[in-house]
């Protein structure tokens, strides 16, 4: 008897991203470009970060036209977002055989309590995670990949440092807490207890984690990967810089070799401007993405 | 002693490690063509194949990998490994290292939602033996000399041809060791031979 569906095929997937790029996409001309330069999946959006944010209004799920002519265009996996506790848009996604949800920030949430029960569906979820109270509270309800939430289409890396040091930080501090501090800790941070346990005996997450939210350039990218990410998303970087051909490639290549500083500043020569990037405290209060959960 | 490494472009690097491990071999990443020297054994893992050929080619693994294959020593292709190892991929005219005689057929299980696990016998080497398909290719049909390994809803899941191994499965997502085990002890048994002749 085969079983779908199962922790180890979902959270498998996405281990098979490692090491790899995930690319927004808007269309499937964008998508092929961002399969040719070698990214591991491609994100299907109707628009990236940045011009969500220009547009304002209410950001819902792509068009299912655009995901399905993304999903026509690749062959490497298609992810989708749907709104946060948007069990429909998600419902929607899955049935049009999308191969991981995002169930993102990045979009107006449609709950402001409660998230999606992520362990119900078939398809593979992934969320945004600001610290380790976060990211296990999304595991508790299913999801099979977390990634940083940074702060998204504002090309600034700060964020998702923030996050991505802020988990791992916390990850080690469970390691060497005894049992009887583990259940405080929990309360503390909000987090499932048993899940705490878990990451105390392994050391690390029983999911992949990828940095989101903020990487504009080949440097950014691998900055996150020596804080010890996973692999990397990137939003509207790469549509948004002036050559997305040469700017994909570098990214990936970034990406692989994080820790090959002549590769780095090779790949970075001549790029041409990334985009243009804002600071942190330009936004207000209901700028900012990343607070749009917990 | 031998040495395996892992091609570590992309994808399932690090549990693959951890499987080689648990059969008490050394377990390296491979990053660069160098290190290919010290190996006796190479496994091709899981990823995206799309894109683990093109950090190949950038990186000039390609060559040196055809000329680890050609001086005799094993390969494991698990997954994206499998499909870089056939001669003929189903719907496309190029192919990547052809070094086993079958042809493939990528994503041949449909897509992420109808990604499987299940038990499987493996000739010679495991009943019962835990598989984990991720949009999993299969092996639509084998040469003379390629010899089926099992089977599932009579497609060919994993394959070998002398010295090289093949499965559309993800033997590191597990506990069950038993595979790389068998190519742990295809490793040794080239190297014996190889130092012999």
């Amino acid at each position: 008897m085969s079983r779908t569906g199962t922790d180890r095929v979902k959270r498998g997937m996405a281990e098979m991203q490692k090491g790899g790029v995930i690319m927004d996409v808007v269309n499937a001309e964008q998508a092929k470009i961002a399969e040719e330069a070698g990214a591991v999946a491609v994100m299907a959006l109707e628009r990236v970060p940045a011009d969500i944010r220009a547009a304002g209004g209410v950001a819902r799920m792509a068009d299912p036209t655009i995901v399905e002519e993304v999903m026509n265009a690749v062959s490497i996996p298609v992810m989708a977002k749907a709104r946060i506790g948007h069990v429909v848009e998600a419902r929607v996604l899955e049935s049009m055989g999308v191969d991981y949800i995002d169930e993102s920030e990045v979009l107006t949430p449609a709950d402001e309590v409660f998230h999606i029960k992520k362990n119900d569906y078939t398809v593979p979820f992934v969320c945004g995670c600001r610290d380790l109270g976060e990211a296990t509270r999304r595991i508790g309800e299913g999801a099979s990949m977390l990634r940083t939430k940074g702060e998204p289409g504002t090309g600034n890396i700060v964020e998702a440092v923030r996050h991505m040091r802020e988990v791992q930080s916390q990850i080690r501090q469970v390691s060497s807490m005894s049992e009887d501090e583990l259940m405080t800790y929990a309360k503390n941070i909000g987090a499932p207890y048993e899940l705490l346990l878990q990451i105390r005996e392994e050391g690390r997450l029983p999911v992949v984690n990828f940095a989101a939210g903020g990487i504009a350039t080949p440097a950014d990218a691998a900055l996150m990967m020596q804080l010890g990410a996973d692999g990397v998303f990137v939003g509207s970087g790469i549509f948004k810089s002036n050559n997305p051909q040469q700017f994909a490639r570098a990214i990936v290549e970034a990406t692989t070799h994080y820790d090959d500083y002549k590769l780095i500043g090779e790949l970075s020569k001549g790029l041409g401007t990334a985009m243009k990037g804002m600071e942190m405290n330009t936004l207000t209060a209901e700028d900012r993405m990343q607070d749009r959960s917990q | 002693m031998i040495k395996i490494g892992v091609l570590g472009l992309q994808g399932a690097v690090r549990e693959h490690i951890r499987s080689i491990e648990a059969n008490g071999v050394e377990g390296i990443i491979v990053k660069r063509i160098e290190q290919l020297e010290e190996l006796d054994g190479l496994i091709i893992p899981g990823g995206e194949s799309t894109t683990m050929r093109r950090l190949i080619d950038k990186y000039d693994f390609f060559e040196p990998l055809k000329q680890f294959a050609e001086a005799g020593k094993p390969i494991f292709g698990t997954c994206a490994g499998l499909i870089l190892l056939a001669t003929r991929i189903q719907g496309q005219d190029s192919n990547h290292l052809a070094l086993m005689d079958m042809t493939v057929e990528r994503n041949a299980f449909g897509r992420q939602r109808e990604s499987f696990e299940v038990e499987l016998d493996i000739t010679g080497v495991a009943d019962g033996y835990e598989a984990v398909f991720i949009r999993a290719p299969y092996i639509v049909d084998v040469g003379e000399d390629t010899e089926v390994l099992a089977t599932y809803q009579s497609k060919i899941v994993a394959a070998q041809q002398g010295n090289f191994l093949a499965c559309a499965f993800h033997p590191e997502l597990t506990d069950d060791h038993r595979l790389t085990g068998h190519f742990v002890n295809m490793v040794e048994e080239s190297k014996k031979s190889l130092a012999s002749s």
